[in-house]
């Protein structure tokens, strides 16, 4: 979610001064209840999608509420149970939710240390909390939470008049944490929405289309399985039975018994760049800056491409609904709750308080993939079995081929440096498809059965966030380097064959890597140190020089070359240019493919509720961005997506993997930025930049395979 | 058709039909969650048990083919109580993420284990490699492994 796109705005009188995810609402008791039985209740609208975000939120309200960590509940997130917080994305949970959280702690532990304090006849200020329960300084107890949780009311607006903790009084946020999640994980334990089993539920299965444009113009009758029934909507096909088994064999058979008129209607895969230049697009100017600039001693120009990216989540998207006296009840693994919401109303017809939605944990998620549209699927087969809960799981071809993909795209990049060897002038385009199709925010809905039902929906072409709320395409497209002269403009497509959106980085997986390949291009080209020729232009930005300083450190840069073939790389970036910075470190292997050995990476993100969970989720970002850098990209042909399995889009294995050593610098007591997506960029970056190290070549498009590094020698 | 087998140690049989996989089998009618879909064609490693001590997937193997067959899966690992030393090192690694490939690799590396009780990291990489982690947490795993071997074998000559 970010401020300036579509976050729904609080009706509270406060509201514009709150800070996080209190704006939108300000409420107490929609973000924290107390019980008498010893917990707290806390209501988050972010959800889990693996980042580990449920742990640092408790730690939040355990450190401001001064209890134990244990009486800390963090129920999920539901329709119309938890605040709006849009989406759980762009690294903003603890920016949103967890300030949110902390500042409604406070306040709320202020009302409640007021009434003990009364009672007592002692001034507040006197009072501590152990565990929740209320001392004098001699000792005695005068309340706590749990015996005052009925009186003291927390359905009052906060203020915004409470100061939570200093850093240096916080006695669990900023401690590596185990994550509460963890133990059902590794003991097997029923915990994700696959696992989901109601009362008389049944299976469904969807049947899609050959192509991505087709109609459904005859389905053969024949013998099904068991109790299997086929649900016909227009050109969507699905198949329900009462056991899995018999939903899975009835759909092989439906399917080969559907005949369909098929259009190609996607462009030819060898010629996508030239696809990407030709389509018309939606020009923008993302940043200009027109200082006097020193006269260009050596200018770079150079292209950079990059595929469609599929999110590859390891578990099929899932969802179960269930469709009672005209309302529904949705089941998901979704990013955002109200804004699937929204776009249901549109598809089903409902009144938003005719649908409920909750969230339960599915497999991990990067982005907005399949999780929104099953959402849809189980609603529409619902329907059509009142009174029954219907799940709905896609197969691992629905979940590679049918997700929302990250888009391809181009950047050009010109820039120059003067005679003293400093940037003077900067110039970027870039041309693609939206990083949004999200649900909720436009007139049509996105989700992907939609258009396939009678009457069909269009799905709105995919839009970018503006820089002020972190961009799409765009993202990290402005340099952080100084230069004199900028100009950095975007061309959006107004055509979308593959429908695209959001996955983990967005435009920085691409940009970053353009940037600092054009900045290294540059200091080779006067002959400087590239990490020296970066530090030279960052001098306005302290933290990411020290970022790329300490990871320099850590490699052990200039590093000698451990090989033929091997080679050392470097890059650095602050993600979006508001939120964490990151310096990666690769060292690189070049024999008949290109592996990465080696990761060293320093991060600063400020305050890092949990250390060890920041330090996952960074080596995370970096493996998968390593994935995506050596091995990964989506074919199609000009009827549909055919990179429907693991096969076809390989993803990283485990003989694959880099070693991998983070370090977090930077001041622990600044505010959180976010720590899932800072490593991606500048690890593709330093790896393209590894290449070169170890091979002279200079990478022009993504990914990293030697046909592509083939045609860059050219 | 009715298909008897050792399940995690006790005797357990299914009712076989038209279609049915050992997964369809164990996360249906035997109403285990830890053997999980991922891809249904041998791929990606969420679904592994062990079929007489050796781990395999179970998303594309007829409920049929285990007949009298020992299997095991994650839950017959350990508990909460009574932890595998390898669901013991994960935690205290903190080895996992969204944790859904888990269930599997920790199924394959108690086999590894079992056979070789000091695996270089080449071995441990190798065990796991029929196994997708999207999240990237491999590192912390392959850590793991290390520290439940070393403390089984402290156990085993104790």
């Amino acid at each position: 979610m970010n401020l300036a796109f579509g976050f729904p705005m609080g009706k509270g009188g406060n509201a514009p001064d709150l800070p996080g995810s209190l704006r939108a609402e300000p409420r107490l008791f929609r973000w924290l209840r107390f019980s008498a039985d010893g917990s707290v209740a806390v209501t988050p609208g972010k959800v889990e999608i693996g980042q580990g975000i449920l742990t640092a939120l408790a730690q939040i309200a355990a450190d401001e509420l001064d209890i134990a960590p244990q009486r800390v509940r963090i129920l999920a997130a539901s329709t119309p149970g938890s605040p709006n917080e849009g989406v759980t994305s762009g690294s903003l949970s603890i920016q949103e939710s967890g300030i949110a959280i902390r500042h409604a702690c406070a306040e709320a532990r202020a009302l409640h240390l007021r009434l003990a304090a009364q009672r007592a006849g002692v001034a507040a200020e006197v009072l501590h909390v152990e565990d929740g329960v209320f001392k004098r300084p001699d000792g005695e107890a005068v309340g706590s939470y749990w015996a005052q949780a009925e009186e003291v009311l927390l359905d009052v607006e906060a203020r915004g008049d409470v100061p939570p903790k200093s850093a240096s009084a916080r006695w669990i946020a900023g401690q590596p944490v185990a994550r509460l999640d963890l133990p059902d994980k590794v003991f097997g334990v029923a915990r994700y929405l696959h696992d989901l089993r109601l009362p008389g539920m049944l299976h469904a299965r969807m049947v899609r289309p050959p192509a991505r444009v087709a109609t459904l113009v005859e389905l053969r009758d024949g013998p099904l399985p068991g109790d299997a029934s086929v649900l016909r909507q227009g050109n969507l096909l699905a198949i329900i039975a009462s056991e899995e088994w018999v939903a899975e064999a009835a759909a092989a058979r439906v399917a080969a018994r559907a005949h369909w008129d098929v259009r190609e209607s996607l462009p030819e895969e060898g010629q996508l760049a030239a696809w990407i230049e030709a389509t018309p697009a939606q020009p923008s100017e993302v940043a200009r800056r027109d200082d006097p600039a020193p006269a260009a001693a050596h200018v770079v120009s150079a292209r950079f491409q990059r595929p469609f990216l599929a999110h590859g989540s390891i578990g099929p998207s899932c969802a179960v609904a269930r469709w009672q006296d005209g309302a529904v009840e949705v089941w998901t693994h979704s990013q955002g709750i109200y804004n699937l919401r929204a776009d249901l109303v549109t598809v089903l017809g409902l009144e938003p308080e005719r649908i409920m939605v909750r969230h339960v944990e599915g497999a991990g998620c990067y982005g907005h993939n399949g999780a929104d549209d099953v959402a849809l699927d189980a609603a529409l087969v619902a329907r059509a079995h009142p009174g029954r809960p219907v799940r709905v799981l896609w197969s691992r071809a629905e979940e590679l081929a049918w997700s929302p993909h990250s888009p391809a795209a181009l950047a050009e990049i010109e820039a120059a440096v003067d005679a003293e060897g400093m940037l003077c002038r900067w110039q970027t385009v870039l041309r693609g498809n939206g990083h949004s199709s999200r649900p909720g925010r436009a007139k049509d809905p996105t989700l992907l059965s939609s258009a396939y039902i009678d009457p069909p929906f269009t799905y709105p072409v995919a839009i970018d966030a503006p820089m002020a709320g972190g961009g799409g395409g765009q993202r990290n497209s402005v340099p952080g380097y100084r230069v004199p002269s900028l100009d950095v403009s975007m061309h959006r497509l107004l055509e979308m064959p593959i429908r695209s959106s959001a996955l983990r980085g967005l435009g920085a997986l691409l940009n970053v890597w353009a940037t600092e390949s054009v900045m290294e291009e540059l200091a080779e080209r006067i002959g400087q140190d590239s990490v020296a020729f970066r530090l030279r232009h960052l001098e306005d930005d302290p933290r990411a020089a020290a970022v790329l300083r300490e990871v320099a450190a850590m490699c052990g840069w200039p590093r000698a070359s451990a090989g033929e073939g091997v080679g050392t790389g470097i890059a650095v970036a602050r993600y979006k240019g508001t939120g964490g910075w990151c310096a990666v470190a690769a060292e690189v292997e070049a024999a008949e493919v290109v592996r990465c050995r080696r990761l060293w990476i320093a991060a600063d993100v400020g305050e890092a509720i949990n250390p060890d969970g920041v330090i996952n989720q960074i080596e995370g970002g970096a493996i998968q961005a390593t994935s995506i850098a050596l091995k990964e990209a989506v074919h199609f042909d000009r009827l549909n997506v055919t990179t429907d399995s693991w096969d076809a889009y390989p993803v990283l294995r485990f003989s694959e993997v880099p070693a991998v050593e983070v370090r977090l610098i930077g001041p622990r007591d600044a505010p959180p930025l976010g720590a899932g997506e800072p490593s991606l960029g500048p690890t593709i970056a330093a790896i393209a930049s590894g290449i070169h190290a170890a091979l002279g070549i200079r990478p022009r498009a993504m990914p990293f395979t030697p046909d592509n590094l083939a045609a860059a020698m050219e | 058709m009715r298909v008897a087998f050792t399940l995690n140690g006790v005797p357990a049989e299914v009712e076989a039909a038209e279609g049915m996989t050992l997964l369809h089998a164990l996360r249906g009618p035997l109403g285990l969650s830890g053997p999980r879909f991922g891809c249904g064609q041998e791929a990606c490693g969420c679904c592994y048990v062990t079929v007489d001590g050796e781990p395999r997937p179970s998303c594309a193997l007829p409920v049929e083919a285990v007949a009298g067959r020992h299997l095991g899966t994650v839950e017959g690992l350990g508990t909460p109580e009574a932890p595998h030393p390898l669901q013991a090192a994960f935690l205290a690694e903190q080895a996992g993420q969204c944790g859904y490939c888990l269930s599997g690799i920790l199924v394959s590396a108690a086999a590894l284990l079992a056979r070789n009780p000091d695996p270089d990291e080449v071995a441990v990489r190798a065990a796991l490699e029929p196994h997708l982690c999207r999240c990237g947490a491999q590192n912390r795993m392959i850590r793991a492994v290390h520290r439940a071997a070393r403390e089984m074998r402290a156990g085993a000559v104790a």
